[in-house]
């Protein structure tokens, strides 16, 4: 089986971050980036299937070069190869054109199946995925919670959370799956694992070597745009209450009857 | 650029859901400002009766896309007819709730039809006519605005809860008209073997008003029936923070959170949560946060509105009993 996994190299979430004075974005300086935390359950589903069917498991990132941090992760946890294109004309294209340059990246693998994360931890936008599969014109499922393949390695059968339920859906490969946190666990990197990851090679592609031009992909041919980064708004500072139970208890019952309202 | 504002709606049992109608009120404000119209989208089979509901609740236009392929929900198919019907409407504004369904579809669609895309919308505003849109960023420790460039169809994907539900006006109806567009089952490969529902969720968590939610404080998993049964008293949705479900007391979609859900209920509750970041980037949006901690120091102390100092064990079975009294809502 011929397994494609895409990777964003993200800033930690554990980590605070400091938006840019200029609010067009965040100060990398000192930041730890890491593999987007989606992903790492992408790439185990995608050891999973190699283990299954056998194959190959293929990271494709976009992104600069720094990104090949997160590929070296995706390698050291047992990946097969990755890919990593990158191109200074690739500032500030929106998600709909990183997944056209991922598409056009991922083409020529003839994959039998691409496995996302939902969404990436930074932009938060779960946008790439769905519009990879359009691109490549596959079926697609997103935010999956189970995944089994038949014998054959044909239909994937799925579990996606919805409101209020469970949908089970029948997907036929090859297919673009993008996966919620509760697929897996994602195994950590082997020592020997880190070892080997560090002598691949990546491969290193610009959009000229995909065939595509900047002003049809780049920051150029962006239809959204960020205007400005704000820290969220601050809550204004509540009241605390402390003493018997059934005076706390009062004090709640009270608090949703004349603030929240909920109760009459 | 089409100055009409179009809401992908929602439905269940025959009803439009509730983050549709809040989007449809609101869609019907930005058409005001814009001049020109609201118009719903509405596709399955045997749905042309809810068009009296939508009008009733804002929409100047139903479009109707009823086709035996569009029962039940599959990306393709709705992808196809939306993007259909798309085709000729001069580039509306297009707002999808962020629902499942959403956050499946509307990437999806605007792949296709080569629109503008914003999604997890915490709000709309226009700016000399230009639509932009406020969204956290970076797991909620930061709002970015985010501006549409583009002439073209313009995808806004908006968080539940954020516009209140128009009045319902039963005189007001809409023109209904005939979407039309081409769907075979060729083109839709996925196929729905099922949708199990869970028994426990009367309200669906993005959609309660009030959630009741419990974290490492409650400390085993029997005693989430005391959460269920405050939950009940109160006509609210049960949620949790990450280490319950991390410890397997609840399943995965509970979880309030980075990696779990976005919430911004009336009220939410906490029970037993510390709260961490990574809990805060999902409930942080609710409008008032009450929450329970033996704690006087934990972080979610110190941004609720009303912290109570206390065993969670000994104030949840009163405060429950207390609200028996009560009357909810609704």
């Amino acid at each position: 089986m011929k397994i494609v996994v895409c990777v964003k190299q993200v800033p930690d979430t554990e980590a605070p971050i400091r938006i840019r004075p200029d609010g067009q974005g965040i100060d990398e300086t000192g930041l730890n980036l890491v593999m987007n935390y989606y992903d790492e359950h992408a790439t185990e589903a995608g050891l999973r299937l190699r283990e299954q069917f056998g194959g190959t498991v293929t990271l494709v990132a976009v992104g600069p070069e720094r990104s090949r941090e997160a590929l070296r992760t995706g390698l050291a946890m047992g990946a097969d190869d990755a890919l990593l294109v990158t191109d200074p004309a690739l500032s500030g294209a929106d998600h709909l054109s990183t997944a056209r340059v991922l598409a056009a990246a991922i083409t020529p693998l003839a994959p039998d199946v691409v496995i996302c994360g939902k969404l990436s931890t930074d932009a938060n936008a779960g946008i790439v995925g769905p519009a990879v599969a359009e691109f490549l014109n596959l079926p697609q499922a997103t935010a999956i919670a189970a995944l089994e393949m038949d014998a054959a390695g044909t239909v994937a059968t799925v579990h996606r959370e919805v409101e209020g339920g469970i949908e089970v859906l029948d997907v036929p490969l090859p297919a673009v799956l993008t996966v919620e946190r509760s697929l897996n666990e994602p195994r950590y990197p082997s020592l020997p694992g880190i070892m080997k990851a560090k002598r691949k090679e990546i491969g290193v592609r610009s959009l000229q070597d995909l065939g595509l031009a900047g002003e049809t992909v780049g920051g150029a041919a962006a239809s959204t745009r960020l205007v400005r980064l704000d820290p969220p708004p601050k809550r204004q500072p509540g009241r605390s209450v402390d003493g018997e139970a059934e005076e706390m208890v009062a004090a709640i019952v009270t608090f949703l009857k004349h603030e929240a309202k909920v109760i009459s | 650029m089409s100055t009409d504002v179009w809401v992908l709606i929602e439905h269940q049992d025959g009803a439009p859901k509730k983050i549709s109608l809040e989007l449809l009120g609101h869609a019907r404000v930005l058409a005001a400002q814009l001049g020109g119209k609201a118009v719903a989208w509405l596709a399955g089979a045997g749905v042309a009766a809810m068009a009296q509901t939508l009008g009733a609740h804002g929409a100047d236009v139903v479009v109707l896309a009823e086709h035996p392929l569009l029962e039940p929900y599959t990306t393709e198919g709705y992808t196809t007819a939306l993007a259909g019907a798309l085709t000729g409407a001069g580039a509306p504004i297009v707002l999808i709730g962020s629902t499942a369904l959403g956050r499946d579809l509307a990437p999806r669609l605007a792949a296709r039809v080569g629109a503008g895309i914003v999604t997890d919308c915490g709000g709309l505003a226009l700016t000399d006519g230009r639509l932009e849109a406020m969204r956290p960023m970076y797991t909620r420790k930061a709002i970015g605005t985010v501006a549409f460039t583009a002439d073209g169809v313009r995808i806004a994907v908006v968080l539940p809860g954020v516009y209140a539900l128009p009045e319902h006006e039963p005189g007001r109806a809409a023109d209904v008209h005939r979407a039309t567009f081409s769907l075979d089952a060729g083109q839709i490969r996925t196929s729905v073997r099922e949708t199990k529902t869970i028994e426990r969720e009367t309200v669906p968590l993005t959609e309660a008003d009030v959630i009741v939610s419990g974290g490492r404080g409650m400390k085993a998993p029997e005693h989430f029936a005391l959460l269920d049964a405050l939950a009940r008293a109160l006509g609210a949705a049960v949620g949790s923070s990450r280490p319950p479900v991390d410890s397997g007391w609840v399943p995965h979609d509970y979880e309030i959170g980075q990696t779990g859900k976005t919430v911004s209920p009336q009220v939410y509750i906490a029970c037993g949560i510390s709260g961490a970041p990574q809990h805060l980037a999902g409930m942080s949006g609710s409008k008032y946060i009450v929450a329970i901690n033996k704690d006087p120091n934990a972080p979610i102390m110190q941004m609720a509105d009303l912290g109570v100092v206390g065993d969670v064990f000994d104030i949840v079975p009163k405060l429950t009993e207390a609200l028996k009294r009560e009357t909810r809502k609704t």
